[in-house]
């Protein structure tokens, strides 16, 4: 039973980081139909700010929970100003443009961030602080899951709730909402849709990068290349959840999550990424639209 | 038709060549990669090669004679080399430095085998060359590809007494290749391997393969491939409080695996190759190479400079180019080279070369077996 539960906890860290990024594919991709291909890159430089930021910070003496706090809101002011910049330049000027032209440039915009950080950081893998002390009261339950994990399950459902509140009764959220609907419509309505897609990229690049802080606490190592994986990861989270619904992309996260845990303990690690899209392929078969979606017809 | 002209006409040419040289000399026969996309592997053993020879003959020769180099090209395919090894039997060549990569060694060595021509090879590091037993003929100066795997599981075994091992690597070419040489050396001494996994190079996290690590119940783990997975499940495993012992290849035994586990590299092993680059022998051979061509000495340099030393002193002190004494003289005598003093075993593989265990201790890699 200790196995299970482990494997239980395990799986939910690890699709709550999928949760997370898959948040902000999933958003783009509801309000404008783009697949922001170069959101991985902004979960990794979300983690090298915090690391930055983190180690000039210690310069001053602040203790560990204080520490992540502040790295964790620089690196999230930092990512969300790189989302909004990337729509501003790679994105906004071809949004009339086909629907491959966007895809292409967000495929560019991901190499070029990593070849950027690489450049102006370090190929290396750099060692990431632990940040967070171990909580006493976790200790008779450390064996299953760890405070660093409790850290991003809890940070992963705040955030989730806030997004969804926000969503459903903010007035930027419901612009959010007809947007997406009907981006004609919303317009002659008077919602400014440039405001409306800046705020979508700002949201999902805080997200991610808050996924990105937790994960390097949890894991203690980042590098530039970091973001790729757990970026196709995300993006398969999302269209197993059906890509485009927010409470989609969190339950696609948590499946993808439990689905590589379990797969590992009870059958074998060499077969985890079969298990993993194994089961898009299977759910995409009887649910084009994923889990959650709604079918369309006409999305790429 | 053109091509068996060109041949022949190739061949006319060293054979005249050949004639012109002094009759009562030792040939060396040097095939390797000379040319083509592989030719870093094999031209720094022939530049080892013309070294050492020069030395020697300058000293006065082997056994009273000149030394001469017959130098060949195979550019590391299997097909070439079958035919360089003819040419060099045809020439009548009284021992071999090469060849270089380990395919190309495999095709020529029959025909040397039927000749009675011993073969020493810089960089073959194929296992089946000297295990197999079928090549009595072949030696080499560089450790076989499986030495890493043989000295974790007898480390463990032996020195670190545990029993139950679980075995993990990183599903690539070099982790897995360690890897499962580490699963059949367990299961060879009878010990019990209670897990072997490949996980995935990148992923978020491996929280689930430490869980299911410990869950097995093993003492100690095995695990081949590269630092920053390495560090990733150490760490995971030190986080939950386990004290698996964690023994790892020469892709954890760098300081950028200390930095980045940081804290939680402490006690960790790793298996390395021995560091002769610092031996005063070395680093003259290897001043010896700026000064004539120039330049640093490519891969290889050292073994195949130690492996002509080894050939030609062999043949010196046995007194003779037979087959049989110069494989008694490479198994008996201990060689002084910049590799260190090495010697051969029946197999043909070298004795006093290799690997070492490491374990990092206060923040730096330290020696703790051989």
């Amino acid at each position: 039973m200790d196995y299970f539960l482990e494997l239980f906890f395990g799986g939910l860290t690890r699709g709550s980081i999928y949760a997370l990024i898959a948040l902000g594919y999933t958003m783009v991709y509801g309000i404008i139909e783009l697949i922001n291909f170069a959101h991985g890159e902004i979960y990794m430089i979300g983690a090298f700010t915090a690391l930055i930021a983190a180690s000039a910070l210690s310069l001053l003496g602040l203790n560990g929970p204080a520490l992540l706090i502040l790295a964790g809101l620089i690196a999230v002011i930092y990512s969300a100003a790189y989302g909004y910049t990337i729509e501003k330049i790679a994105y906004k000027p071809l949004r009339k443009a086909q629907r491959l032209s966007p895809l292409i440039s967000a495929i560019g915009m991901s190499i070029f961030l990593q070849n950027y950080v690489l450049l102006a950081q370090t190929s290396d893998f750099l060692s990431f602080p632990t940040l967070v002390d171990e909580f006493a009261f976790m200790e008779p339950v450390s064996h299953i899951m760890r405070s660093s994990e409790l850290l991003i399950v809890a940070t992963t459902l705040v955030c989730t709730v806030l997004l969804t509140l926000f969503i459903k009764f903010s007035r930027t959220g419901k612009a959010m909402r007809a947007t997406a609907q009907d981006k004609t419509m919303a317009m002659l309505l008077g919602i400014n849709i440039n405001r409306v897609i800046s705020v979508t990229f700002i949201i999902g690049s805080g997200l991610a990068a808050i996924g990105g802080v937790l994960i390097s606490n949890h894991i203690g190592q980042i590098n530039f290349y970091i973001g790729f994986i757990a970026g196709i990861k995300a993006f398969t989270a999302a269209v197993l959840g059906g890509i485009g619904s927010i409470p989609g992309a969190v339950l696609g996260g948590l499946i993808l999550g439990w689905t590589e845990s379990f797969a590992t303990g009870y059958v074998s690690s060499d077969y985890e990424d079969v298990f993993a899209f194994g089961l898009l392929v299977f759910i995409l078969i009887f649910r084009p639209a994923g889990i959650l979606g709604r079918s369309s017809t006409d999305k790429v | 038709m053109k091509r068996i002209i060109c041949i022949l006409t190739g061949a006319c040419f060293v054979l005249f060549s050949g004639a012109a040289m002094a009759e009562d000399a030792i040939k060396l026969g040097v095939p390797g990669a000379h040319s083509g996309d592989l030719a870093s592997y094999g031209l720094p053993s022939a530049h080892a090669a013309r070294l050492v020879v020069d030395d020697i003959n300058a000293r006065g020769g082997v056994m009273g004679k000149k030394v001469v180099i017959l130098q060949e090209d195979d550019q590391c395919k299997p097909e070439v080399a079958a035919n360089v090894g003819t040419k060099l039997v045809s020439e009548k060549v009284d021992v071999v430095l090469g060849h270089i990569c380990s395919g190309a060694t495999k095709a020529a060595m029959n025909i040397y085998k039927d000749a009675g021509i011993i073969a020493m090879s810089p960089s073959a590091t194929n296992v089946e060359l000297t295990k197999s037993g079928d090549y009595p003929n072949f030696f080499r100066t560089i450790s076989p590809d499986d030495a890493q795997a043989l000295l974790q599981v007898d480390f463990a075994l032996n020195t670190l007494k545990v029993e139950k091992i679980a075995v993990i690597h990183d599903k690539g070419d070099y982790g897995k290749g360690i890897a499962e040489f580490a699963y059949g050396f367990i299961e060879e001494r009878g010990a019990k391997p209670v897990l072997f996994e490949g996980i995935t190079p990148g992923a978020v996290d491996y929280s689930a393969v430490v869980q299911k690590i410990k869950r097995s119940g093993a003492e100690a783990v095995i695990y081949g491939g590269y630092h920053p997975e390495a560090a990733k499940i150490v760490s995971g495993m030190k986080k939950k409080k386990m004290d698996t012992i964690f023994i790892s290849d020469d892709g954890v035994r760098d300081d950028t695996f200390i930095k980045v586990a940081g804290k939680y590299a402490e006690g960790v092993y790793a298996t390395g190759p021995i560091d002769t680059t610092k031996s005063p022998m070395a680093v003259a051979a290897i001043e010896q190479h700026k000064k004539v061509y120039g330049e640093e000495p490519g891969a290889f340099y050292l073994n195949a400079y130690a492996a002509a030393l080894c050939l030609l002193q062999a043949i010196d002190k046995a007194g003779s180019t037979e087959f049989d004494a110069v494989t008694e003289a490479l198994r008996s005598n201990w060689f002084d080279t910049p590799l260190g003093s090495i010697s051969f075993d029946e197999k043909g593989d070298a004795k006093g070369i290799g690997f070492a265990v490491y374990q990092v201790q206060n923040g730096q890699y330290v020696e703790v077996g051989k």
